[in-house]
């Protein structure tokens, strides 16, 4: 008892003020001390000494609480010294000073002399542990700390908590303090413990729930029953939010992909079946970046977005210059000769660079996901992805609506004649819509690299998807390919869970054909007598 | 009789002898002449031509509904591959019980996938005519209720070509499926013998040959007397406008599935005739490239002529069989570069630099130089003085 | 007797049950009967609430400003584009808001289009020979064969329009006004009971225009012409009566005379600066 209240002290302390850390610079030289008794104490008393160190307020005593809970703190038979051991395979350990933690290389084990600890301190320590986690300054620790904690509450440990749980500032903390209470509670038969728990979505509150469920107490059963239920019905809730997102994430994969397209295709009518491969070149690009900036994979990909628009960009204008200006009004031919550009373009990364995959590597701040509750958790790379999206959809947007550009290019697109003698330069809007149409083909690139595997293949892959999304939409609607791509890449993933994913995909593929049949001009189509070929 | 028709013209009568005389030299230096001597061609060779002839065959097949009724199919490969899973089937139930598994009923892949019984849609297959009906039926089936739906809604052009292609991606993707029943991502294959003949004797490799010879004939002659036809110009009419077509009182809709569904059929029976002379048939055969490799072929032959997809067929299969041999890398960008090369410099094809067999319609060339000065209209009321004043190069500009 | 059967020919419910290619019953009124028919474009209404009846055997001449419906009214009558109320009937039979273009076509309404749309890979004879009323359908136009009396029709249309010694060369070749000529030279091989002309004149030399009007004339009386045209001239050359259209709608009807006299014609033209 003495150590918790010892401990609250501490922590309140802690949490107040600066002379506290003096104090542990002044209690330093206790720590030798400390470490020698607690190898020398018997079982019985090892107990009372690893209050001590709980108690003592040394900032390093958390490491050594957990090291001697793992069997790691050791001592050197020679010279005595305390050793925290940080790997513990073959005959050598690699070892670090227990108190200055400097790394001491490797010791063979037989020199190493483990201070022992049995079941029942094991256990002790853990809530011990748990309770200085709770009492930290770093609410994050805290509060993996307090999760951790759920489902293992014995008696003692309840106590502790109830006396902590005033004092906590978070919030989050304290309702994860709670439920833990709570789930000890249950455990006892206490059916006032159903409530606070009823809509929790932690695994360990569904455990004890459903084991409450199971008990003998009716009125208990009801209770824990609609509990039960009522998580039920919010996991449900997650788990369409999770196909949602998995769905929009598809979506605005497609749409990245497809929206280039809508461009050259759309508002220029110009098939470019080398689209797919202008997307792997920003994706290679990506790859380059990273190879030149090595150790700075996230810079690299901040590079890499100019970059990867910038490198398909000037693909897509060579493609335009070489290739398509001769074929002005064919659009089939347009298409025929495109395919042989994006043939040469792959076989060309599959000579120069290689024919199997590249790794990209995603940068820490992309890494991770964002967690929205205990049954959600976003990944981090598809929410940059759908976010990265949805900026090139408004810059486009707004190219198109505000910019002398996009009026040239809407121009040129209603009447060419018309707009000529007007004195719009056709050739270079033309020029200028395909670069734009190409290097969003590169951004398109860039951001995939972050969830596919870069290879000669990976545009290939995308080709008909993207061409689907922009008929769906509609020819020549950005919103069009925008609704397009989203809607397709949430009903891909609806269907998965049911259909396989390459049944989905046939679906949807039928489903667009059907659809096309039903409506030529696909969702938003764009109307007027100029409209009709 | 409308089919006999195109016996009577020169240019196909050429064409029919020019193949004739062809097949006859292979099987001569076949059968006649000893392995070995140096004019000997192998039984390896008799098929490699069969093959050739089969992609002729589907190129054909391609022209009629490119060349002649405007519809860019990226997806005849799929006809081509239905075709061909159709007379595997066949030659899967040909193989009986000599099978690793000796299943008497069930193909090696059922075995290993544990079915116990044959799928409805396999019942049938062991009788020849049966799938003989099949070789037409499926592709045609197919042809039918796609170009049904996409010609009744008016879709042409760029959108038929994406939907096309789009048609057999997701054949081939459910076609790689093992649930589908035809044998997943290997296919068919180890087949043993056709109507009784084993496979692996020259004689039969050498009859495929002859019928695949028979089959681009009498495809050829089909072709030719469709468009030869006051319905090959109505065909022609739809290519270049529709709408005025329509307003003649044609339905073009019906004129479209007519000719494309014959179309789908002819690549079919090319199926057909290609898998007992390769031996395999699999869901590579429905993949995007394949079929646009076919236009490619087209193309280069010439397209609006028929046996300019032959000569295209032909000599693009030679240069992959070459180019595959000794540079297999190089392939892929040689095949980039002719399409591209084709479109942009070649578009009449090969055929277009052949002295020409018919009336010259200048009409035919859709890639007429780029739009000249506007003639207006010509003052002079002459009519025979007006015509000769417009150039071809310049009458873009009026349309 | 025959009055009793008509109306319970138009009373019928089902549609289908109307034999498709069955003559125009002209007896009882108008070759072309159009009423209330109103189109919206995107909120613009390009047709307003317009009724117009043309008499078998008239030639009837439509004038108007631009963007007055002349086009969109053709649109309609031919089954291209489909009205949002009204009706159109084709003698007393047919409802033509029923029937798809081709079906229109083959009851006998022909058209020349605004722009000639000839097929310009075919030759002039081929032109000529698809246009010729016939079985239109796709096995017979597989069977097809040229009959002797066929290709004398196809002489004397061509010996018509005056392109007798082109007629083997594709209709490519030909001038803005050679193209005009073949094009109503197709109009004549399908023998339609109503002609719509679409600016026939437009690119012709004044010879050309002369004989046009000739032509135009001499058809009226056997058949029904309708002609939009913008050239005053060809019109009063032609014209016996005429419609303004403005803004979608009919302004006024009368002898050539009459409507130009008419006041509120006078003030649409002059208004718009025509």
């Amino acid at each position: 008892m003495s150590i918790l209240r010892s401990l609250t002290q501490l922590f309140v302390v802690c949490c107040l003020s600066l002379p506290l850390l003096a104090h542990a610079q002044d209690t330093r030289e206790e720590g030798p001390a400390l470490l020698q008794a607690l190898a020398e104490a018997s079982s019985a008393d090892k107990g009372d000494v690893i209050s001590r160190i709980a108690k003592s307020g040394d900032e390093r005593a958390r490491d050594w609480l957990a090291a001697f809970a793992d069997g790691k703190l050791s001592r050197i038979e020679d010279s005595g010294q305390f050793v925290i051991v940080l790997e513990n395979r073959g005959r050598n350990w690699t070892v670090a000073d227990a108190l200055t933690g400097e790394p001491m290389g490797e010791v063979s084990r037989r020199e190493l002399d483990t201070i022992r600890i049995n079941n029942a301190l094991r256990r002790e320590l853990d809530s011990i542990l748990s309770v200085i986690d709770l009492t930290v300054n770093n609410a994050e620790r805290r509060l993996e700390a307090a999760r951790a904690l759920r489902g293992r509450v014995d008696a003692a440990l309840s106590k502790r908590l109830a006396e902590l749980l005033p004092d906590e500032s978070d919030d989050r903390v304290r309702t994860v303090l709670q439920d833990a209470l709570a789930i000890y509670r249950l455990e006892q038969g206490d059916i006032t413990a159903v409530a606070p728990l009823s809509g929790s979505l932690n695994s360990e509150v569904r455990a004890a729930l459903t084991s409450a469920a199971r008990s003998d107490d009716p009125k208990l059963v009801a209770a824990a029953n609609d509990a039960l239920a009522s998580i039920e019905q919010k996991l449900k809730f997650n788990r369409a939010a999770e196909t949602l997102y998995f769905g929009l994430s598809l979506g605005s994969v497609l749409v990245l992909a497809a929206i280039g397209l809508a461009i050259t295709f759309g508002v220029m009518g110009v098939i470019n079946m080398a689209h797919g491969e202008l997307i792997m070149l920003g994706a290679y690009t990506t790859w380059g970046m990273q190879q030149l900036l090595p150790g700075q994979p996230g810079l690299a990909l901040v590079l890499s977005i100019p970059a990867g628009f910038l490198v398909s960009a000037l693909a897509g204008v060579a493609i335009e210059r070489s290739v398509i200006q001769f074929l002005k009004g064919r659009p089939l031919e347009t298409l025929l000769a495109t395919f042989g550009v994006s043939l040469i373009l792959q076989q060309l990364v599959r000579t120069v660079i290689s024919p199997l995959n590249r790794t990209v590597i995603t940068p820490e701040w992309m890494s991770g996901s964002v967690m929205i509750n205990e049954a959600l958790s976003l990944t981090l790379n598809r929410l940059y992805v759908l976010g990265f999206a949805l900026v090139v959809f408004a810059g486009l947007m707004l190219i198109m609506r505000k910019t002398r550009l996009g009026l040239e290019v809407r121009a040129v697109t209603q009447n060419r004649a018309m707009a000529r003698s007007m004195g719009i330069k056709a050739t270079r809007v033309d020029i200028m819509t395909f670069a734009l149409g190409s290097g969003v083909a590169g951004l398109a690139g860039v951001a995939l690299s972050q969830l596919t595997n870069v290879g000669p293949n990976l545009g290939q892959n995308y080709i008909i998807d993207s061409f689907m999304v922009v008929v769906f939409g509609g020819v020549g609607s950005l919103w069009g390919t925008l609704v397009a791509g989203l809607s397709l890449g949430t009903i891909n993933q609806l269907l998965e869970p049911w259909a396989g994913a390459v049944l989905a995909k046939i679906v949807v593929l039928v489903f667009i054909i059907l659809f096309i049949q039903k409506r030529p001009r696909g969702l938003f189509p764009q109307k007027g007598r100029a409209a009709e070929g | 009789m409308w089919l006999t028709r195109p016996l009577s013209e020169r240019s196909t009568q050429l064409f029919l002898g020019i193949l004739f005389i062809a097949m006859l030299l292979v099987t001569v230096l076949h059968v006649a002449l000893p392995e070995g001597h140096a004019l000997h061609v192998s039984a390896y060779t008799v098929t490699l031509l069969g093959k050739y002839l089969c992609y002729a065959l589907l190129a054909v097949a391609v022209d009629l509904v490119w060349g002649y009724l405007g519809i860019l199919s990226l997806g005849h490969g799929a006809f081509f591959a239905l075709g061909g899973y159709a007379m595997g089937m066949y030659l899967m139930r040909q193989i009986g019980d000599r099978g690793v598994y000796g299943d008497p009923l069930l193909p090696d892949f059922m075995v290993f996938l544990n079915w116990d019984a044959l799928p409805w849609y396999w019942q049938g297959f062991d009788m020849a005519w049966f799938a003989v009906i099949m070789v037409l039926l499926a592709p045609g089936l197919l042809a039918l209720v796609f170009g049904f739906l996409a010609f009744r809604s008016r879709v042409t052009g760029v959108y038929l070509s994406i939907i096309t292609q789009a048609l057999t991606f997701a054949l081939m993707l459910a076609f790689f499926r093992n649930e589908m029943g035809f044998g997943g991502n290997n296919g068919l294959t180890d087949f043993k013998d056709i109507l009784g003949f084993n496979l692996r004797t020259d004689a039969t490799r050498l009859g495929l040959f002859l019928a695949t010879g028979v089959a681009l004939a009498v495809g050829y002659i089909v072709c030719r007397a469709i468009v030869a036809s006051k319905l090959g110009r109505v065909s022609i009419a739809c290519r270049d406008a529709e709408a005025r077509t329509r307003f003649l009182g044609y339905r073009v809709e019906r004129v479209q599935l007519f000719v494309f569904v014959v179309s789908a059929m002819l690549a079919g029976v090319a199926g057909a005739l290609y898998v007992p002379q390769v031996g395999i048939i699999n869901p590579s055969e429905f993949s995007p490239l394949f079929s646009i490799e076919i236009v490619v072929w087209v193309a280069l032959g010439g397209r609006a002529t028929l046996y300019g997809a032959v000569i295209g067929a032909v000599l693009v299969n030679y240069a992959k069989t070459v180019f595959t041999g000794i540079m297999p890398d190089a392939w892929l960008f040689a095949l980039g570069a002719l399409f591209v090369l084709v479109t942009v410099f070649l578009p009449k094809g090969i055929a277009g630099l052949l002295p020409s067999l018919r009336r010259p319609k200048v009409g035919d060339d859709p890639a007429a130089p780029g739009p000249g000065h506007d003639p207006g209209y010509d003052p002079d009321h002459d009519p025979d003085q007006a015509a000769d004043a417009q150039s071809p190069a310049n009458r873009e500009a009026t349309v | 007797m025959s009055f009793i059967s008509e109306l319970s020919h138009r009373d019928r419910v089902f549609d289908f049950l109307t034999p498709t290619l069955s003559p125009v019953d002209v007896r009882h009124g108008p070759i072309l009967y159009m009423d209330g028919v109103t189109v919206t474009f995107d909120g613009f209404r390009a047709i307003n609430d317009l009724s117009l009846t043309i008499d078998d055997g008239e030639l009837r001449c439509i004038i108007g400003p631009n963007g007055a419906g002349k086009t969109t009214m053709m649109d309609i009558i031919t089954g291209k584009t489909r009205p949002d109320t009204g009706s159109v009937w084709f003698g007393s039979r047919h409802n033509l808001l029923t029937k798809s273009e081709p079906d229109i076509a083959s009851l006998g309404i022909g058209r020349k289009f605004q722009k000639p749309t000839v097929f310009e890979a075919l030759s002039i004879f081929e032109n000529l020979e698809l246009a010729m009323s016939a079985d239109k359908r796709v096995f017979p136009s597989l069977t097809a064969r040229m009959t002797g009396e066929t290709i004398d029709r196809i002489e004397e249309v061509l010996t018509t329009v005056g392109l007798t010694r082109l007629r083997h060369r594709a209709a490519g070749i030909l001038s803005h006004g050679q193209k005009q000529w073949l094009e109503i030279g197709m109009l004549l091989m399908q023998k339609p009971r109503l002609l719509l002309v679409d600016e026939p004149v437009a690119g012709m030399t004044e010879q050309e225009m002369e004989r046009t009007a000739e032509l135009l004339t001499s058809l009226a009386g056997k058949q029904s012409v309708v002609v939009v045209e913008h050239d005053m001239g060809f019109v009063r050359s032609i014209a016996r009566t005429v419609t303004v259209l403005h803004q979608g709608s009919v302004l006024a009807e009368g002898t050539m005379d009459q409507v130009s006299n008419d006041p509120k014609v006078i003030e649409v033209y002059l208004g718009e600066g025509a």
